[in-house]
Formats: C-alpha cells, structure tokens, sequence
C-alpha cells in the first residue's frame, strides 16, 4: 500500500504541500492563511516566535488536527494519516512512558508507524549504540537524563525509516553537544533520502541547516522560499572606518548610514562596491578598515517579520 | 480497518503488558483477599455476637429435684426445635435472701443472665428482661408444661427421605446465584472500569498521546485501550474465579459440584458471564474513557465519574428488579435498557435456561457497544487534544 502511495505521487512533486491553510481555535485564528511547499529531500525550517503558528502549522500538516479551511498533501496524500507509516514525528512537548526500557520505547514508537516490534527493538539496538547510549538499552526512561531521553524519543521519531521527518522545536533542553549530534542526525537523514521540517526560534540553526525557511508571523507566512533568497531580500552591508572626518568621500555614505562607534555602517549601494571605493578613494577618505558583509537570516528575519518578532525571538533564545 | 485493528493492537499490546506486567498487578489480584479477609474476621465476631445473643441464659433457683425435671423438659424440646435456638438452663442453689440473690444474678457477667427463673415447677416466677423477648419466655412456658407433664409434649417420630433439590429450593437457589452473579458484574464493572480513567491520565501526563496522535487514528488508540484493560480484568477474574473454585472444593463438603447450579447450567453461565462483564465493561468504560479525556488531573476524574457512578448504582437497583420474576415488566425493560441489560441478563441466565434471550441480548448489547464506543471515540477525539487554553468539557468544538 505504501509503495502504491509512492508511485502515484509525482516524482517531483513536493513532499508536503499546504493551500490557505487556517486554523481558529473558537475566536482566535492561530493559522492565517499559509502556503507553503517543501521540496522532496530538503532540510525545511519554520522560523518564528512563539505562539506565531509553528506547531499549529506542523499538527495540521501531520493531521493531529484538522484544519478549519485549505488543504494540504502530505507525500502525496491529502490524508496524512494515510501515510503515517513513513512520516517520523516529534512533538514540542517530550513524551514517553517513564517504566518502559529504552529500546522498548524506541520500538513501540515504530510499531505505532506499522513497523514490527522485533524489528524495531533490533533497529532500536543500532541506534542506542550508534549514539553512545548502547548500555542504556535495558534501563527504564526514568532513569535517562532529560538529553538521553530526548535522544531516546527523537531516535523513536526515526527507528522506522522514515521518507519525512516533522520536528517541532528539536534544539529546545538540549545542550551544545546534543545539539551539534542533532543537526549531524538531520543532515545524515537528508542524505539518506528523507526530507526534514523542523520549527525553531534559534535561527541559527536553521542557517546552518536549511536549505528553504518559511518565516512565520502572527500565523501568516511572511516568507517561503531559499535562505540565500531570504538574505538576498536585504542588501550587503558595508562597515567603513576612515581616517579623515569629512572630505568630498562624504558624497559617498547614504544619508540613512548609521554610526556604530568608529564605523560607517550602510548597505552597499546598487551600483556595487566599485563606485564606492573609487568616490572614497578619490575623495581622500583615508580608508581604515572596508568590510563588505553578507546579511544574516537574522537581518533578513528582522526586515522580513519585523523588530518586535526578532525581539520576540530573542528572548525566548535567552530563556 | 485492517491498519485500524492493527494500530489498536499495538496500544492494546502496550497497555496490555504495562498492566499485567508490572509488581502491582500482583496487588490487584490479592484485592479480592482483603475484603474476604475482613469479612472473616468481623463475620466470626458477628457470629459469636449472635451465638451469645441467640442463646439467651436463664438462671434457675429452685431445688435439684425441679432443676432436673426442667432440664429434661429442654432437652426434649431442644430435639424439636434444635439445640442453638433453644435458652439456656443454669441451676442456682436457693439462698437465705432471695431478693439479693436475683439482684445479683441479674447483674452477672459470667454467664450474662437474661432472667432468673424462682418458684420451682409448681408457682414459677421469672424476673428479667425479658419484655421484647417472647421466645424465650415462649420457651420457658413449654419447658414448664413438659416438665410438670412429662412425655406428653414429645415430638412425633417422623421418618425423613432427603432428596438433592425440590422446586422451592431450587428457585431459592437460582435466586441467590442471581443476585451473586450480577452484584459480581457490578462490583468488577465497577471497580476495573475505573482503571481506564488513569490511563488517560498517564498518556496525558506523560506528554505521549501527541506522538500516539500523530501515528494512529485516536479512535484506534480508544478502542485499544478499552480492549486492553478489558484482557487484563478478565485476566484477573479468570484468576479470582479459578482460585475461589479451588478454595470451595478444598473447604466445602463435595466442592464446586454441591454449589446451586444456574438453570442454564455452570459451563454457559460463566461464559455467560465472561461475555455480559466485557459488555457492561465496555459500555461503562467508553463513558469512564470519554470522562477521562476531558479531565487534566486525577482530581478533576474524581469529580466526574462520581455521577457516573452513582447513576451506575441506580442502573445495578434496576437491574436487581428482574430476580425472583424474569418476566416481569420490570425486568424485561432492565433487559431491554442497554446499560441495565448485561445485569438483568446474568440473574436470567441463573433463573432461566432458555439460550434464545440470551442470544438476543448479546447482540442487541453488542449493537449497543458499537454505537457508544463509537460516540465515546468521537468525543473523545475532539476533546483529548485540546491545547492552549482550557475549554470547559460541555464546549465540543471540534479541535
């Protein structure tokens, strides 16, 4: 059945799609609205802060929760509990039964998603080695630390090999090395044919792993598309240091340039930085120091959702 | 519905074997002990209460000579009446002050004397409390007579066949094993349904029922669970069942064989039985399980299956309306009345031995069943997600 699935989605269709999608929990729309589509075989992430939509966004797109408008395809399927079986999920809030043992929890995960509970406690075995937590096998969850237990959950998420993988919020409660083994796990995964949605509030993480980003704000996509394409929203941002005060280079800095200690900072001018290095050249500037820099995803995040959501965004990075 | 079972199946296995697996089982088998245990022990406090009670003593002042023809005279009527129902006759020397000794007899402990009998044969008197006690002075009065008239009140020889049963002691019988059968289906509806409702809970607390969500249909986890506690109830009734035949037929005289048998017979009575506790369980644990998914903590279940349990209460007094006259209209509406019909059938089963009704009512409950574990998934489905802010459980707004 899941191979007939896979052969009536067209080849280059997207793995998931979703039309105007909305969501109103009684008089509140959490979900405005969103368009999105996410190439087979990518790393996707949703970027926003809390309460903008994310996991409302996921559930809807796993079908946890019906969406009250709109439509969306999940592999193919416009039912996605239909394709559950080759769909790994983790949600936001961790769960697992704290007596069973850790392979068994690994396994019931991939026997909920059809795969055979003898399989999925020898594939459990792997992974518990391949991750260094071989000897924690046989020991309850409640034994587990809250990172092996995340670990032990997000190995559960893909024990059944799954062809996409939905995670809300993986980084959260993790320490910097679970991290850096995380984004190893979702890299590996992509290699290996899955393709990876993942939503987070730390955009540095999805600068380092994604390929297309939709930013999400107040439940509306504020942008859908390649993280080059995000930064290429904002131009390059030149920091110039010069010895001389003033002078005819001053022709040369826009009026909007900001001052940031010693440094001219403003984005480089259409007509590209030779134009500007000959004005301030001729000009007798004096040039200090020149940097030429390409805009983050979280300028681009700042320009594209606004000050008040990477404001958002930031606090809940230092909590 | 092949994936629908399938999925059930996997939560139905886990439950199954978190249940039956874990040391507290053990505890929940030995549950039937502890009220047996108390019953033991307060039933032979009780019984020596009533032995003492019903064996009043009566002090006798009078000379040997008297004392002797009224001890006969008892004996005689004891044949008669039997020993344990008969008062109890204890002679006491007369002496010089009368009205002390009565004084004194009536307020010993050792034996507790209910009245002194003074006079002798010919003008007895007896002072006592004894004013709402008839038969023993009812008693004293035909002692008397029989020992002024010896021989005159002796029972008639009467020769005794004992048969197995007659019908008055068959119906007798059905009607106990009636009753017993369906306080037994309410007390293990009862007590097993809610252990549904912390399994709810769990799922909940544990943060799991998204990832369960995520992977099966809710309604496949619903019936799984159902299902899986409905195994491990009968798991432990099975257990129960096995371990009280066996303590019958080591303790009593003849064992299991000499219990009053159902008329539909022991074999199909305790299928009967198997299959009317797993209707009455499901239809009584898709309520508990839909009440479960609306609550957050145990104390918020609490409250509300309070009223399912009262109402469960009223449904098992309906229910016991159909023992003693299964065709009464009464008991045939506690048969027809979905959530009172596995009861009222069970007291049938014991008093009845026809099959066709029987089949009748399972099918009609198992209609019945499908309907409400249909309607309790449903609910249960929009409600046990809900996020965000808490909605009042009345509020069904589809999530």
């Amino acid at each position: 059945m899941l191979q007939q699935v896979s052969q009536s989605a067209a080849p280059f269709a997207p793995a998931v799609e979703a039309t105007e999608l909305v969501k109103d929990f009684g008089e509140t729309r959490a979900v405005d609205g969103v368009t999105l589509a996410v190439p087979k075989g990518s790393i996707y992430g949703l970027l926003g802060p809390n309460g903008a939509g994310k996991t409302t966004i996921l559930r809807m797109l796993i079908g946890i929760i019906d969406p009250s408008s709109g439509t969306r395809r999940v592999l193919g399927q416009e039912r996605p509990l239909e394709v559950a079986p080759e769909v790994g999920y983790l949600p936001e809030e961790r769960g697992l039964y704290p007596s069973m043992y850790a392979r068994d929890a690994i396994a019931f995960m991939g026997s909920l998603r059809g795969l055979p509970l003898s399989e999925g406690r020898r594939r459990a075995d792997e992974l518990l080695e391949e991750h260094n937590l071989g000897d924690w096998a046989k020991k309850p969850i409640r034994s587990l630390s809250k990172g092996m237990a995340q670990t032990v959950q997000l190995l559960g998420t893909i024990v059944h090999r799954p062809r996409l993988i939905v995670l809300d919020e993986p980084f959260a409660g993790l320490d910097a090395i679970n991290q850096g083994r995380l984004e190893e796990l979702i890299r590996r995964e992509t290699r290996a044919g899955a393709t990876v949605i993942f939503s987070t509030h730390v955009i540095a993480h999805a600068e380092r792993l994604c390929e297309r980003v939709a930013i999400i704000a107040k439940g509306r996509v504020a942008f859908d598309g390649r993280v080059d394409e995000a930064r290429a929203k904002l131009r390059p941002i030149v920091r110039l240091r010069t010895r001389a005060a003033e002078g005819p280079w001053r022709s040369a800095i826009p009026a909007d340039a900001r001052r940031d200690g010693e440094e001219w900072v403003f984005e480089l001018p259409e007509s590209g930085p030779e134009p500007l290095l000959k004005v301030l050249i001729d000009g007798g500037a004096g040039i200090e120091t020149l940097a030429i820099e390409r805009p983050g995803l979280h300028d681009a995040f700042v320009a594209i959702a606004g000050p008040s959501a990477a404001e958002a965004m930031g606090r809940e990075k230092v909590q | 519905m092949m994936r629908f079972i399938r999925s059930a199946f996997v939560i139905a296995r886990r439950d199954f074997g978190a249940t039956v697996l874990s040391k507290t089982f053990i505890f929940f088998l030995l549950a039937p002990l502890f009220p047996l245990l108390m019953g033991g022990v307060f039933g032979s406090i009780g019984a020596r209460v009533a032995t003492q009670a019903a064996r009043p003593v009566v002090a006798v002042v009078s000379s040997d000579k008297d004392f002797d023809r009224l001890s006969s005279a008892r004996s005689e009527l004891a044949q008669a009446l039997g020993e344990d129902t008969m008062v109890s006759l204890v002679h006491y020397p007369a002496e010089p002050n009368l009205a002390l000794q009565k004084a004194r007899l009536l307020s010993s402990r050792n034996p507790p004397i209910r009245a002194v009998l003074t006079g002798g044969i010919d003008h007895p008197r007896l002072t006592g409390s004894v004013a709402d006690d008839p038969g023993t002075l009812g008693q004293l009065r035909l002692v008397i007579a029989n020992a002024r008239s010896p021989g005159e009140a002796t029972p008639a020889l009467l020769p005794v066949t004992n048969v197995e049963s007659s019908s008055g002691s068959e119906v007798r019988d059905r009607a106990l094993t009636a009753q017993i059968g369906q306080m037994l289906l309410f007390f293990f509806t009862i007590l097993l349904a809610g252990m549904l409702l912390s399994q709810v809970i769990e799922e909940k607390s544990n943060k799991i029922i998204e990832v369960i969500a995520a992977a099966i249909r809710i309604d496949a986890m619903f019936v799984g669970k159902l299902f899986a506690m409905l195994a491990a109830s009968i798991t432990g009734i099975v257990v129960w069942i096995s371990a009280g035949a066996v303590l019958i037929q080591i303790m009593k005289h003849g064992g299991v064989a000499t219990l009053p048998a159902p008329a539909i017979g022991w074999p199909g009575f305790l299928a009967l039985g198997i299959i009317y506790f797993a209707m009455n369980y499901l239809l009584l644990g898709a309520a508990f399980l839909t009440i479960g998914a609306q609550a957050s903590t145990v104390r918020e279940v609490q409250t509300m299956s309070l009223p399912v349990t009262f109402t469960q209460m009223l449904i098992f007094g309906f229910a016991s309306t159909a023992i003693g006259s299964p065709d009464s209209p009464t008991a045939l509406a506690a048969a027809i009345f979905p959530l009172s019909s596995p009861m009222a059938m069970i007291a049938r089963a014991a008093e009845d031995p026809q099959w066709w009704p029987q089949l009748v009512a399972i099918l009609w409950q198992g209609l019945w069943v499908a309907l409400i574990i249909h309607f309790g998934a449903m609910l249960f489905r929009k409600t046990v997600l809900k996020s965000g802010p808490q909605s009042k459980w009345w509020r069904l707004k589809r999530a």
